[in-house]
């Protein structure tokens, strides 16, 4: 069993979905973001919201997926003040819905003094709501940028075991570690990270508080980055429990700080949610079609 | 507009009956929640205070069956004809009364509550909002949203509207009928637990549905024995013989549904090819096939 706690599945097609699930991947966190290009008003973010809480939610689940998510205002578009006053408006009433782990993705884009005030504002909801969060860090000047995302999360006092900063990679590790946060290294194929080198890290750090994903999203990425890496891992000789911690266990250990997120969802879920939300997983349960596949193109 | 006392008092009855029905399986801890954001809801000081509270009731009050007792459904039918709250669990139950307790006598505040909610719920809240739509107040006013969960892609948004739901059959035009009844079986849902599927059925419906039933066996798709129901006291010679070839070489559950549509067509045809298959007559006749176990 896996689990991908940073995946953009709105953009991901039933291929993606079906090859997960078979590849055994039981849970996917869906981090709220920019999509590709930015939102110009409140409704378009509103929509957004409810679209990977509501139908990519019911996607995830015919395939025999778990669904869950990040709600955050992101950092690229907290930089048009007026959307970003009236995103903040509606957070709370979205981040506390079912199946919401944390918020995210927050933190630094170019590190404008708008990035700054909304990451901050968003590090306090996170702590008023007691929900964990997940931090985007930037691609450019990121070992700057991680480390005064930390400074800025310790300052407003959320506890760092209950904070996991993502796009981690060689250059920043040791801080995080240090610091006390979980460490999450997405493994993308042309930028971030690679498999080879988030089992290297595996090696030297150990597999306490590190975590996989894929962020696959609308650019060139890979839904399978998780179990390819569970692999990979396998093969150079790390520990199945280390494996398992890396692809699984952490993720759920942080993010089911929550209360919104536990095994039972997909080994024993509740009756009400087997009947309505969740088919099932094919690799667990053995070869159910999953419903969209059978029913009407009403889809499309 | 204004609200009517027959209205006010439909979402206290709604309200009384909510309350009965969780009273038995919450802890101390969550009827005190509860009964904490109906009073907050009521006093209308936070707008925000229904989404939070809908959106909080399943961690609160928990998500188990509602498993109604046979004298918990007895007092549900008697409070609101026809409800049917199978399949229902805890936070449905709680997530509708919340709702409820915007109402405070006042059907605008009410409409606009849950349009404003329904807006941005998630797929669990709006399946539980549109399970509660019999027992709203004002239910004339509501019908774009129970019409907006009938066009949901999401099957289980679109069956709490549809299915063991007597809102429909009450409040919908022929042609909001017959668009949830043809859209049921294109999205290969079941007919049988649809409330007023006979009541309700209308010469359009059947045509739409023979046109779709042609569509399927054009494409060399199956056709759900269901289908016969809402078109057999329409049918025609042609829909007579295609019920009289399934009679024969049929599948058991298309057997089974041919005879049913068969002994609701008043033609002689209808009657003579239903003399062909016996045991089957005999067990209609009887009243030991019906639809609910067909599919």
């Amino acid at each position: 069993m896996f689990i991908d706690p940073h995946a953009h599945m709105i953009s991901r097609t039933t291929d993606d979905y079906e090859a997960m699930a078979k590849a055994g991947v039981v849970a996917v966190i869906e981090p709220a973001f920019w999509i590709g290009q930015a939102r110009t008003n409140v409704g378009s973010y509103k929509d957004y919201l409810s679209h990977i809480l509501g139908f990519e939610r019911f996607r995830a689940g015919q395939f025999g997926v778990r669904h869950y998510c990040c709600i955050g205002l992101n950092s690229k578009e907290a930089n048009n003040e007026e959307l970003a006053e009236a995103v903040m408006e509606i957070l709370p009433g979205f981040a506390t819905k079912e199946g919401v782990v944390a918020i995210g993705e927050i933190g630094y884009d170019e590190q404008t003094a708008l990035e700054d005030k909304y990451f901050r504002l968003q590090l306090d909801l996170a702590r008023e709501l007691d929900l964990p969060v997940m931090i985007h860090t930037p691609h450019r000047d990121k070992k700057r940028g991680a480390s005064r995302s930390m400074d800025v999360i310790l300052e407003h006092k959320v506890d760092p075991s209950r904070v996991v900063i993502d796009h981690v990679n060689e250059e920043t590790i040791e801080e995080v570690k240090d610091r006390g946060f979980w460490a999450a290294f997405s493994i993308y194929p042309h930028s971030k990270m690679t498999a080879e080198r988030m089992a290297a890290l595996v090696k030297t750090y150990g597999a306490e508080r590190l975590i996989a994903d894929s962020a696959c999203d609308w650019g060139v990425s890979d839904p399978l980055s998780v179990p390819k890496t569970a692999k990979l891992m396998t093969d150079s000789g790390i520990s199945a429990e280390d494996v398992r911690l890396v692809t699984y266990a952490n993720a759920l250990a942080v993010y089911g700080k929550s209360g919104q997120m536990s095994e039972d969802d997909w080994l024993s879920p509740q009756p009400i949610d087997q009947r309505t939300l969740y088919q099932g997983n094919t690799v667990l349960r053995g070869g159910q079609t999953p419903r969209v596949a059978q029913s009407g193109s009403e889809t499309e | 507009m204004t609200t009517s006392l027959s209205s006010t008092a439909k979402a206290d009855t709604s309200m009384q009956l909510l309350k009965a029905w969780l009273a038995p399986r919450l802890t101390p801890d969550a009827a005190a929640w509860l009964d904490s954001q109906i009073a907050a809801i009521a006093s209308g000081e936070k707008p925000m205070q229904l989404a939070i509270a809908v959106g909080l009731a399943p961690r609160k009050v928990g998500k188990v069956d509602l498993a109604l007792t046979a004298e918990e459904v007895d007092a549900g039918r008697a409070a609101r004809a026809d409800i049917d709250a199978t399949g229902w669990s805890v936070d449905q139950a709680a997530r509708i009364l919340l709702v409820l307790a915007s109402h405070r006598g006042d059907d605008d505040r009410f409409v606009t509550a849950l349009d404003r909610i329904l807006a941005t719920a998630e797929i669990g809240e709006q399946i539980a909002l549109l399970r509660g739509l019999p027992l709203y107040p004002a239910p004339e006013r509501i019908v774009h949203r129970a019409a907006e969960g009938v066009r949901s892609a999401m099957q289980p948004i679109f069956e709490a509207v549809a299915h063991r739901n007597p809102y429909p059959r009450e409040q919908f035009s022929e042609a909001q009928w017959n668009q949830m009844v043809v859209k049921t079986l294109f999205i290969e849902s079941r007919l049988w637990p649809i409330q007023g599927l006979d009541a309700r059925r209308n010469p359009d419906l059947a045509r739409m549905l023979i046109d779709y039933a042609a569509e399927r066996r054009a494409a060399g798709r199956s056709i759900s024995p269901e289908l016969w129901r809402c078109v057999a006291p329409f049918a025609g010679e042609a829909e007579v013989a295609t019920l009289a070839d399934r009679l024969r070489s049929g599948t058991e559950a298309e057997r089974a549904g041919a005879a049913l549509a068969l002994k609701d067509c008043s033609l002689p045809s209808a009657r003579a090819a239903l003399a062909t298959a016996p045991d089957l007559a005999e067990a209609v006749d009887a009243g030991r096939l019906s639809w609910n176990q067909i599919a």
